[in-house]
């Protein structure tokens, strides 16, 4: 694996959030390297802080700390002309195909906006771009003059991607991309992305808390809980033997699409909820409601730690056995 | 198992600025005590729709239930009732839970008070009795310190202890029927695990029916008895759960259950999409609702649209390709059964 270039290596990331009741720590330390070509996908509950991450990482939101190095180099310390090229290599496309999209911009529009701010091509040229792009999300190039409420989710979500590629990006954030679409429309468009990545060599990172299209699309996944990576693996270890206590729950929740499979009695049950990132328990941040938990995990917050070749995880249970 | 509740031809339209919505074209059914029947399909087909018309919650000024249709409920006439006599059913003999917990429950009232209201509009009881049931019930549904919650607002809840309330609310009077439309979705999935058991564990326990309104699949073959698959206003295929996912025949239904990527899959390999959109459901239907995206269709299923047609015991199935005179087809690959034209 030594040959595979790194895209994105984040050390130690934190992004809290000050509250009426005490810092919310929505990321709180989490490490990856992000490779380049691969989809790489954080999976967790609501609140777990997969999407600040996401965002962190891109800089919409400002780190509170750690480090992130982009092509090997530190993203605080680009100069001007390097951040606007860092801005237009990296697009992002969002859950909501409603709420992301200008309702008072042509689609035409609303695909060329990031071609006029960083490229020199004459109107025509985009003309041309923005066509070629709809074509290339499956979209017939007239709905270039029409406006976001006369397409469906799936559309305005085609619309969403073309206009992230409209700036030759190597990365793209895919935050939920699918949460707000029909099943029938979801697979439309994780084919589209696959394809996407195949034909113009992109690196994904996929937030999802739909387990089973994370185990289509990724390569790697990492599954958060509380602002912290509990586990990091490849798909097929993660999804044939997940090591953490909390994966191994939230794989199990997944209902099976198989009458004849007994869901209840495979199923992990967890106890309560998952605690306010405000007053996340000391130790483990897990020990709560983990099956498993001794002394050892109240008291210490275990870390990240290669169990198996590529498998990591930050349990100490896991790593006793 | 006796008929509980009979619905026949129910037809319900929109009326909007943009025209006559027909979101219900002629749909019947049948629910017997003590099951489970699940109503899938995607936004739009007119389940929740069908869900509401059962219950009586749809707004008369824009809403229209054709005055053909009926929805006999242990043999009274939903379609019918005055406003009184539907106060006096609702919550008693049907109940409902709702999707979004936030909004279903009332910001300004405790819980307690809000499982009490119910109860107290229902059945001759005293104040404290009914307080007392409602605990019981907070227990019920396996709200931890009963006691101190019924005091909570909404707000102090968190979303899966907000669904507990509203399920508690529902069953305060002991339902025969609950409808619970799409009741995790809105949840985490550890979360929907821990609610679907307790809803499975009740219905057991009560002996209730359950009309379950979703569009996830993993949840009807994990809760429902029978399954009814609807499209654009119309059920297209119904059968038992092992029907449904084993031996489905309706090409919308091998496309829903295609489209989840399943195990077996090989990684970032194609999944199976549905091309287009559903129907604009303002026109009128010509031919099978599901023509324009089938990829099996024939020259038949544009002119004349198909009736349900049996094609094993309690399972039907709404498709030329199920006609004795049609071609015998593939169903996509991983889709039990399949279609030999006629049975």
């Amino acid at each position: 694996m030594a040959e595979r270039e790194i895209l994105y290596d984040v050390q130690d990331l934190k992004r809290y959030f000050p509250s009426k009741r005490g810092m919310v720590k929505a990321v709180d330390g989490v490490s990856f390297q992000i490779y380049r070509g691969e989809t790489f996908s954080l999976v967790g509950e609501s609140g777990c802080g997969k999407t600040t991450c996401g965002r962190t990482l891109l800089g919409i939101y400002e780190k509170t700390g750690g480090t992130i190095l982009y092509h090997g180099g530190d993203v605080d310390k680009m100069s001007k002309g390097e951040r606007r090229r860092y801005r237009k290599d990296n697009q992002m496309i969002f859950q909501d195909p409603y709420a992301s999209l200008d309702p008072r911009m042509s689609i035409g529009t609303i695909i060329e906006e990031g071609m006029r701010v960083h490229f020199r091509y004459t109107a025509e040229e985009r003309r041309r771009i923005v066509a070629e792009l709809l074509h290339r999300v499956g979209l017939p190039s007239e709905f270039a003059s029409r406006f976001p409420h006369e397409l469906s989710g799936g559309q305005r979500q085609r619309v969403g991607i073309a206009r992230a590629l409209a700036l030759e990006p190597e990365f793209m954030v895919c935050d939920e991309p699918i949460a707000a679409l029909d099943v029938s429309i979801q697979a439309q468009v994780v084919n589209l992305l696959i394809r996407l990545q195949k034909e113009l060599n992109l690196t994904y990172l996929f937030i999802s808390h739909d387990l089973s299209m994370v185990r289509h699309v990724s390569d790697r996944i990492a599954v958060m809980y509380l602002g912290s990576i509990v586990e990091l693996s490849d798909a097929r270890g993660l999804y044939d033997a997940p090591l953490h206590p909390y994966s191994q729950a939230l794989l199990s929740a997944i209902p099976q699409e198989d009458p004849d499979v007994d869901w209840a009695a495979r199923r992990i049950p967890l106890s309560g909820e998952v605690p306010s990132p405000v007053d996340a328990p000391a130790g483990c941040k897990f020990w709560k409601r983990c099956p498993m938990a001794q002394d050892c995990c109240r008291r210490e917050r275990p870390a990240l730690r290669e169990i198996l070749p590529g498998h990591f995880v930050a349990c100490q249970r896991a790593a006793e056995q | 198992m006796e008929e509980l509740l009979s619905v026949q031809n129910l037809r319900v339209s929109f009326h909007t600025y943009a025209g006559v919505v027909h979101a219900v074209r002629g749909v019947s059914f049948s629910m017997h005590e003590g099951e489970v029947l699940a109503i899938v399909g995607e936004s739009g087909c007119g389940k929740t729709v069908t869900s509401k018309a059962v219950m009586r919650l749809l707004d008369r000024t824009s809403a229209k239930i054709d005055p053909a249709s009926s929805i006999a409920l242990d043999g009274r006439d939903m379609v019918r009732l005055s406003k009184r006599e539907l106060n006096r059913l609702r919550g008693k003999e049907i109940s409902m839970i709702f999707q979004d917990s936030m909004t279903s429950l009332n910001p300004t009232m405790t819980v307690g008070r809000q499982i009490m209201e119910n109860i107290l509009t229902h059945e001759k009881v005293t104040k404290q009795e009914a307080r007392r049931r409602a605990r019981e019930l907070l227990e019920l549904v396996e709200i931890p310190d009963p006691g101190a919650r019924l005091e909570n607002y909404p707000h102090q809840m968190s979303g899966g202890m907000r669904q507990r309330v509203m399920i508690a609310i529902a069953l305060a009077c002991k339902p025969k029927i609950l409808i619970a439309d799409e009741p995790t979705t809105a949840l985490d999935v550890t979360i929907q695990a821990q609610l679907l058991d307790l809803l499975k564990q009740i219905q057991k326990k009560t002996g209730m029916s359950v009309l379950l309104v979703t569009h996830d699949l993993g949840i009807v073959a994990n809760f429902a008895q029978r399954v009814q698959v609807m499209y654009a206003g119309v059920i297209v295929e119904r059968g038992s759960v092992r029907d449904i996912f084993k031996a489905p025949r309706h090409p919308y239904t091998w496309a829903l259950l295609s489209s989840v990527p399943g195990r077996a899959l090989e990684s970032k390999s194609e999944l199976y999409a549905l091309r287009g959109t559903p129907p604009d459901l303002r026109l009128p239907l010509e031919g099978c609702p599901f023509a324009d995206r089938c990829e099996y269709c024939m020259n038949i299923c544009r002119r004349e649209s198909p009736a349900e047609m049996p094609v094993g015991e309690g399972h039907w199935s709404a498709c030329w390709l199920c006609h004795e005179m049609a071609p015998a087809v593939e169903p996509p690959t991983g889709i039990g059964g399949g279609s030999h034209g006629g049975t």
